[in-house]
């Protein structure tokens, strides 16, 4: 053992999927990591330390919810990873905090049983003791603590906020000890089991050096499933280390254990579980009547999902949220973008007042405010989806969405589990792609992956926004819809619609074997926690200023320098056109910068799809962030405009003229085609870097560019061509 | 032999065990599936696919294909 990773005295929070730990992983370290009510969003190990009067430091390991140390899923593989060090003897934590939700306890009991075989000691936190009613008979808990040999047992409440101090307590007296409680669960009474083990068994005594108890275990899960075989095969993420060789003798020794099992008339696949809850039902005594009575009652949320998840109304009431959600996102905006908007204005002005003519407050008004202020308007409206986003998923409502839609998300090749990821993609494609390690199937959740970026994130949602504000009439169409708003939910529903197409051909080129399975917890709603909500929205709106503040300031400032220079001289340029007479207009010096040859270059490239060399700018550089051909857009016009007042960037757009044709730059159109343009293209580096991280090969990023790059294409093409001809007629 | 997806919503049935090799027969019996214990069938999913069933004071819904796995018989008091 390696005495340096052990210095650090910590406790390790280990439960089901949905049972408060990441509440309680709060109030142990006062952080505020993200709550959710959907099972597994907790996709990474996290690290706090624990808030306390002593001394002595103690960090609290924070780990995904798991129904068991043997994975099912990617997720649960970071459990059952760091519990294998563990059993190598590396980096033991001083304690393990076992969080079960107590309306549910046998259940929930199963993992902490698992725990209990480690050697370590096992504090209980029994959490949600405020939902335990009069049908639900807990048993004492000095017996628990007695039977199953926990150092303490803590009833509390993570959400109600007590309870906490009393784990705190029980996590020092755990750490000054030491000394594990002796467990009573024994194998004993099933000594015919451990002799169809015994050659697994003592190998894995003999090469691990385990003690007798570990190593029955050990080969109990090992005989469950292969990814308890594949924890001992590399590569992993884990610290321990095997050679291929000790793989083979624990494969063949596991399949003869295998047959032994079978012939026995046993299922080895149930066998560890059939034989813990076994000695877990016995335990608590739950009569059959007594169960019985359980399942007979509805619970609220089974009389709220009579209607949420209704064949026919609930669909419906799925398809009314997201209609509302986005109508929102126009209506609940219009005020604060107004002040915001406004305030960026006098700022602009106020620093042309003050500051004296120069190359520097060129730079300031035209670069930093005006590009930054471009983009820092439509703050309001990404916090608007992200808040109804965080509401959906914390209330419990996205699991339902889960189950409602498995059916149709199996037929386009994804997964009922895709809809979170995916609807999450609608804020980041980060999270989303990180969320879709829940998903158990590999070919699934490659789909998965595959397919978000084409869901339209919070950065796409200021180009909408900026052209349809400019270029679609405020109109109320069918009496209540708002034209804007629906405009936008048509481009949300392109890219989510040809997400589905695009899932469908990609499922048919993905070769993978394994099969999909779909299981899901439906867990109780819950009305969201407003401060974890707020929080939530918080979070984001910080990470698009912190955007705004640190790429698209530093994009603006080098695009104002590339707009501005070389400087034509006004009167050199006034020469050449009385020479040339037959050119009307005035060539304004920022078509000779470096930008605007830039811009110019790739002009026929874009040209077929309606996008102006300025354009073209705005598309290089928002390969950075899709929200930074906004801010490009703006600096240019800043400059090109005569710098004695901040300017309207939509404005801007509107009187644009294209001196070659005359014609407005900018029209519906045009407006049109670049959104659909943004809708498919592949313009955010940090995407590419996390999907070649999930999948382990840049072959997948690439395709991911390649394929979304073309349908960008296409469908601009199509858009502003068609648009063009249907205009003729 | 009956199997879940036999039962309509509202039946109680008593879990006898799984048919054929199924590989997710592991993962429900760690939730708790286990021979003798009770579930009620809550719902069928929109579409259909999926079944909704309360068992040890909790919700889960599987797919409707890897119901009829699982081996049940009709609860009677």
């Amino acid at each position: 053992m390696n005495p340096e990773v052990t210095n650090q005295k910590y406790v390790a929070l280990i439960g089901n999927p949905n049972c408060g730990k990441t509440a309680v992983f709060n109030h142990l370290t006062g952080m505020s990591q993200k709550v959710s009510n959907y099972p597994g969003i907790t996709v990474e190990k996290k690290i706090g330390k624990l808030k306390s009067d002593s001394d002595e430091q103690v960090n609290v390991l924070d780990l995904p919810g798991t129904y068991s140390i043997t994975p099912e899923s990617i997720d649960e593989r970071v459990v059952a990873e760091q519990v294998m060090d563990w059993i190598h003897g590396i980096n033991k934590p001083s304690a393990i905090i076992s969080v079960v939700d107590a309306t549910n306890l046998s259940r929930n009991l199963y993992l902490t049983t698992q725990l209990l075989d480690l050697g370590i000691p096992v504090i209980l936190a029994l959490n949600m003791m405020d939902r335990v009613n009069d049908k639900i008979v807990l048993p004492e808990f000095e017996v628990l603590k007695g039977k199953f040999g926990f150092s303490a047992v803590v009833p509390m409440s993570a959400l109600g906020g007590w309870g906490m101090d009393e784990l705190k307590t029980a996590i020092q007296t755990a750490i000054t000890c030491r000394k594990p409680q002796k467990s009573k669960m024994l194998f004993s009474s099933h000594m015919e089991i451990h002799e169809l083990l015994d050659p697994l068994v003592e190998f894995l005594q003999r090469q691990f050096d385990y003690t007798p108890r570990i190593a029955r275990v050990q080969a109990l899960r090992l005989i469950t499933r292969q990814s308890a075989v594949d924890l001992y095969r590399p590569p992993h993420s884990g610290e321990h280390h095997f050679s291929m060789e000790i793989v083979h003798e624990i494969e063949k020794l596991r399949e003869e254990a295998v047959q032994a099992v079978k012939k026995a008339g046993l299922n080895h696949r149930t066998l560890e579980a059939t034989i813990r809850y076994n000695w877990l039902d016995n335990l608590l005594q739950q009569s059959e009547k007594k169960e019985v009575d359980v399942l007979k009652r509805k619970s609220r949320s089974e009389k709220l999902d009579n209607i949420l998840t209704h064949r026919i109304f609930g669909p419906i009431i799925f398809i009314t949220l997201l209609i509302f959600i986005f109508q929102s996102i126009f209506n609940w905006s219009a005020y604060p973008m107004k002040w915001i908007d406004a305030g960026i204005g006098l700022i602009g002005n106020y620093i042309l007042d003050i500051m004296s003519s120069g190359i520097l407050r060129d730079l300031i008004v035209e670069g930093v405010i005006g590009g930054v202020g471009a983009i820092l308007i439509f703050l309001p409206q990404i916090l608007i989806l992200v808040f109804f986003i965080t509401m959906l998923e914390d209330s419990g409502y996205m699991s339902r969405v889960a189950f409602m839609l498995d059916k149709f998300m199996t037929k386009v090749g994804l997964h009922g589990r895709s809809v979170l990821p995916l609807m999450s993609g609608y804020a980041c494609a980060i999270p989303g792609i990180m969320a879709t390690r829940t998903i158990d199937s590999w070919k699934e959740r490659l789909t998965t992956i595959m397919v978000l970026p084409l869901m339209s994130c919070s950065a796409r949602l200021p180009v909408y926004a900026l052209m349809i504000g400019a270029f679609i009439p405020a109109r109320k169409v069918f009496g209540l819809l708002n034209l804007q708003g629906l405009t936008l939910i048509l481009m949300y529903f392109l890219g989510t619609f040809t997400a589905f197409v695009v899932a469908k051909i990609f499922s048919k080129f993905i070769k993978v074997k394994g099969q999909s399975s779909f299981v899901m917890e439906l867990p109780p709603y819950r009305i969201p926690l407003m401060r974890s909500v707020l929080h939530q929205v918080y979070m984001r709106g910080r990470l698009f200023l912190f955007n705004a503040g640190k790429i698209i300031m530093a994009v603006s400032i080098v695009l104002w320098f590339l707009a501005s220079f070389p400087k034509t001289p006004a009167n050199i340029a006034d020469n050449t056109n009385k020479a040339n007479s037959d050119i009307i207009e005035i060539v304004n010096p920022i078509h000779n910068s470096y930008a605007g040859k830039i811009g110019h270059a790739i002009e026929p490239i874009i040209a077929p799809l309606g996008f102006d060399w300025k354009i073209g700018v705005g598309l290089i550089t928002s390969f950075a962030a899709r929200e930074v051909i906004i801010s490009t857009l703006a600096t240019i016009y800043n400059v090109e405009g005569d710098g004695k007042n901040m300017i309207s960037l939509s404005e801007s757009m509107k009187n644009d003229i294209n001196p070659k044709t005359g014609l407005p730059v900018f029209s519906t159109l045009v407006a049109l085609s670049l959104m659909v343009f943004f809708v498919y293209a592949a313009q955010c580096m940090a995407t590419f870097a996390i999907v070649r991280h999930e999948t382990n090969s840049w072959k997948w990023p690439l395709i991911m560019i390649a394929y979304m790059t073309s349908l960008a294409y296409v469908a601009s093409f199509i858009v502003y061509q068609g648009g063009t001809l249907i205009g003729k007629f | 032999m009956n199997s879940i997806a036999d039962f309509a919503p509202g039946d109680i049935a008593t879990i006898i065990g799984f048919t054929g090799g199924m590989e997710l027969q592991s993962r429900l019996v760690e939730m708790g599936f286990v021979p003798g214990i009770q579930i009620r069938i809550v719902k069928y999913a929109p579409w259909e696919g999926l079944v909704e069933l309360k068992i040890r004071n909790y919700h889960v819904s599987i797919r409707i294909k890897d119901a009829e796995n699982i081996k049940v018989k009709k609860y009677e008091s």
